[in-house]
């Protein structure tokens, strides 16, 4: 069992070490430090601004150690995103740490309740159409999932602070506030959105999961004892279901922290979501960055404990 | 070369692959089954997206000259499907099959001519929306080409020769997938630069890693095969057991996932064209322009259905069709990834 944790731990070291050289290579030797500058300052950038520009944001080194061993952007970035100093916005010069803290309050509070309403939904819904499985009901049901999963998620938000927001009125259009009483009205609205914009891929994925269980000797043997449908739903499908389940649900956890782009940006919520699209209409590359190394590592260490937890459950695993 | 050109000479050599693929499907009684079962449990879905395909061809087939009412036009280049909505420019917005302009109720140019009325700038609806077939096809069909020859290699070379090469690999997939994705399309395209090329590229990269690692596990499995072992045991090189035994074993995954994929991507540009990065004349990016148009007072709405509703249409039938095709070709190894 040590042998596999360390195994799996180390090999997860070397994924984040691979991760931020991908990194690297993006936004160092694709984007040049020189690219970076100019689109801060412009096409038409005079080159002693552009230069000056460099120094200030510590873009004014060589890039690999071959060209400077003692001074080169490889290694500053490996160790200050090693050691989580994140540094300053290209763009404003704010401290990427910070505005990181100060983002994840939001984003949870609006990926928190989102998750777990669609989660309970799209197990529920699962479970409802595997039992009605190879009917007209469960037909339907696959029919109206791939119905869902085939809108653009800016269409369901869209339509829905046109329908709910601006037509019925029952909840604000967008805006955040620190008043828990507040901002569950304001929240209401695109914890529904994400709720309804993603049941349709997960209740089919659940179904998939529930039907192919009940096909499983144990599921006859339960009927052959006299167990009634609903109870061989709950009690044996569900129960054995909960290891796909769990992966997934772990898998989604990360996300639960980058909040959801696009809902963050339109109703106004000033979480991480909404910190990764400043960044991009800015060209702030600096909090790009962190935000792809901050998000990677929630994954990893996701996966990692996904994986370990697996381990202590079922022994085969470790041998793999 | 100009653009056109290009463009019209990939249109005849697609359509000369077509006319190969078909004439393989109908040799091949495997594939043909295949195809036969797929029209008669999907036909309404197939002929949508046959519908769909046939305007993305029409409007990749341009050339010059034609109409000689506006000399800079005249030198332009149209498609067909250009041609077919010639000349009619409104100065602005105007209602569906409207005769008059939406604000002032001026004469419209072409009374009643545009069905689904007119945007902004006063470009019919119905062109821009046929149009964006061809880029919602364009962004899938580019994509894939990047995307399957690289999981291809990576996913075989990976399965077949093992240790050192699957590690290395192995190594490779699980960083990259380690990036949560619209993250590392975004990077890339930060990266790389706004584009059509710059935008398939990052969704190439990105999703390459889901099929590299369905073939390096069906690999994995189909070397283990008696006919392989026994290929080798007769001395057949390794390019030759990977061509005749691994390959045709692994285009039935090739093809469920490139189906499946299609509505990932088109469904990814929408959120692109949202954060300003997306294609050009995409149908992402008319529902972004239409936003703020359901704000207005009357309400422009045309805009944002005609695009919504052509790329629900689309996805719709293409995921169908994916699903149908998933029962048909493989009703056990691929299950939904996560």
């Amino acid at each position: 069992m040590l042998a596999f944790v360390v195994r799996r731990l180390l090999f997860g070291v070397a994924v984040v070490l691979g991760v931020l050289g991908i990194l690297f290579v993006l936004f160092f030797q694709v984007a040049s430090p020189d690219d970076i500058a100019r689109r801060a300052l412009g096409e038409k950038a005079r080159p002693d601004s552009i230069e000056q520009w460099k120094a200030n944001h510590g873009y004014d080194r060589p890039l690999w150690p071959w060209q400077d061993f003692e001074d080169n952007l490889l290694f500053h970035h490996y160790s200050t995103m090693l050691s989580f100093d994140f540094g300053a916005s290209d763009v404003d010069g704010a401290p990427i740490s910070q505005r990181i803290r100060e983002g994840a309050g939001p984003s949870l509070a609006l990926t928190v309740p989102a998750f777990a309403f669609g989660l309970g939904l799209a197990v529920l819904l699962g479970l409802f159409v595997a039992f009605f499985r190879e009917t007209y009901i469960d037909t339907t049901g696959v029919f109206l999932c791939v119905l869902g999963m085939s809108v653009s998620i800016l269409l369901y938000i869209i339509a829905g602070q046109y329908l709910v927001g601006k037509m019925l009125r029952w909840f604000p259009i967008s805006g955040f506030d620190a008043d828990p009483a507040v901002l569950l009205r304001f929240l209401a609205l695109p914890v529904l959105i994400s709720v309804l914009s993603g049941v349709g891929s997960d209740v089919r994925f659940y179904r998939t999961v529930f039907v192919e269980e009940t096909g499983r000797d144990y599921v006859r043997t339960a009927r052959s004892k006299g167990a009634g449908e609903v109870r061989v739903m709950i009690r044996h499908v569900l129960r054995n279901s909960l290891i796909p389940i769990l992966t997934r649900v772990v898998l989604a956890i990360p996300f639960l922290f980058t909040g959801s782009l696009l809902l963050e940006s339109f109703f106004g919520i000033p979480g991480l979501g909404s910190l990764t699209i400043d960044a991009i209409s800015q060209n702030d590359f600096a909090t790009l960055r962190v935000m792809v190394f901050v998000l990677s590592m929630l994954f990893i260490i996701g996966q990692i404990a996904t994986d370990i937890s697996y381990a202590l459950v079922d022994p085969r695993v470790r041998l793999e | 070369m100009a653009p056109h050109v290009l463009s019209n000479a990939i249109v005849l050599l697609l359509l000369v692959a077509a006319g190969f693929a078909l004439r393989f499907v109908r040799g091949n009684r495997m594939w043909r089954d295949a195809l036969a079962q797929l029209w008669r449990r999907r036909r309404g879905s197939l002929l949508v997206i046959v519908a769909f395909l046939l305007v993305g061809l029409l409007d990749s087939v341009a050339w010059t000259g034609g109409q000689g009412q506006d000399a800079l036009a005249a030198h332009e280049a149209r498609t067909v499907i250009d041609r077919l909505f010639q000349g009619d420019r409104e100065a602005s917005y105007s209602a569906p099959l409207a005769d008059a302009a939406f604000y002032g109720g001026d004469p419209l140019a072409a009374p009643g001519g545009h069905w689904l009325g007119t945007d902004i700038l006063g470009r019919d609806v119905l062109h821009r929306t046929l149009k964006g077939a061809r880029v919602a096809l364009m962004i899938g069909g580019l994509t894939s080409l990047i995307a399957i020859p690289l999981a291809l290699l990576f996913g075989i070379s990976a399965g077949y020769f093992g240790r050192r090469i699957d590690d290395a690999i192995f190594f490779l997939i699980s960083t990259l997938a380690s990036i949560p994705s619209l993250l590392l399309l975004i990077a890339l395209i930060m990266a790389l630069g706004k584009g059509t090329w710059q935008v398939c590229l990052a969704l190439g990269i990105t999703s390459w890693v889901g099929l590299c690692r369905v073939t390096r596990g069906e690999t994995l499995k189909l070397r283990e095969l008696d006919y392989v072992q026994a290929a080798r045991a007769l001395g057949v090189s390794h390019g030759r057991i990977l061509v005749r035994h691994i390959l045709p074993n692994l285009m039935h995954l090739v093809i469920i996932t490139f189906v499946l994929m299609f509505s990932q991507l088109v469904l990814s540009e929408a959120i692109l064209a949202y954060l300003g990065i997306g294609v050009d004349g995409s149908w992402g990016e008319m529902i972004d322009q239409a936003r703020n148009e359901l704000s207005r007072e009357p309400i422009i709405w045309w805009n944002i259905a005609a695009a919504g509703s052509a790329m629900f249409t689309l996805l719709l039938a293409v995921n169908y069709v994916g699903d149908s095709l998933r029962d048909i070709l493989d009703p056990r190894t691929l299950r939904e990834t996560p």
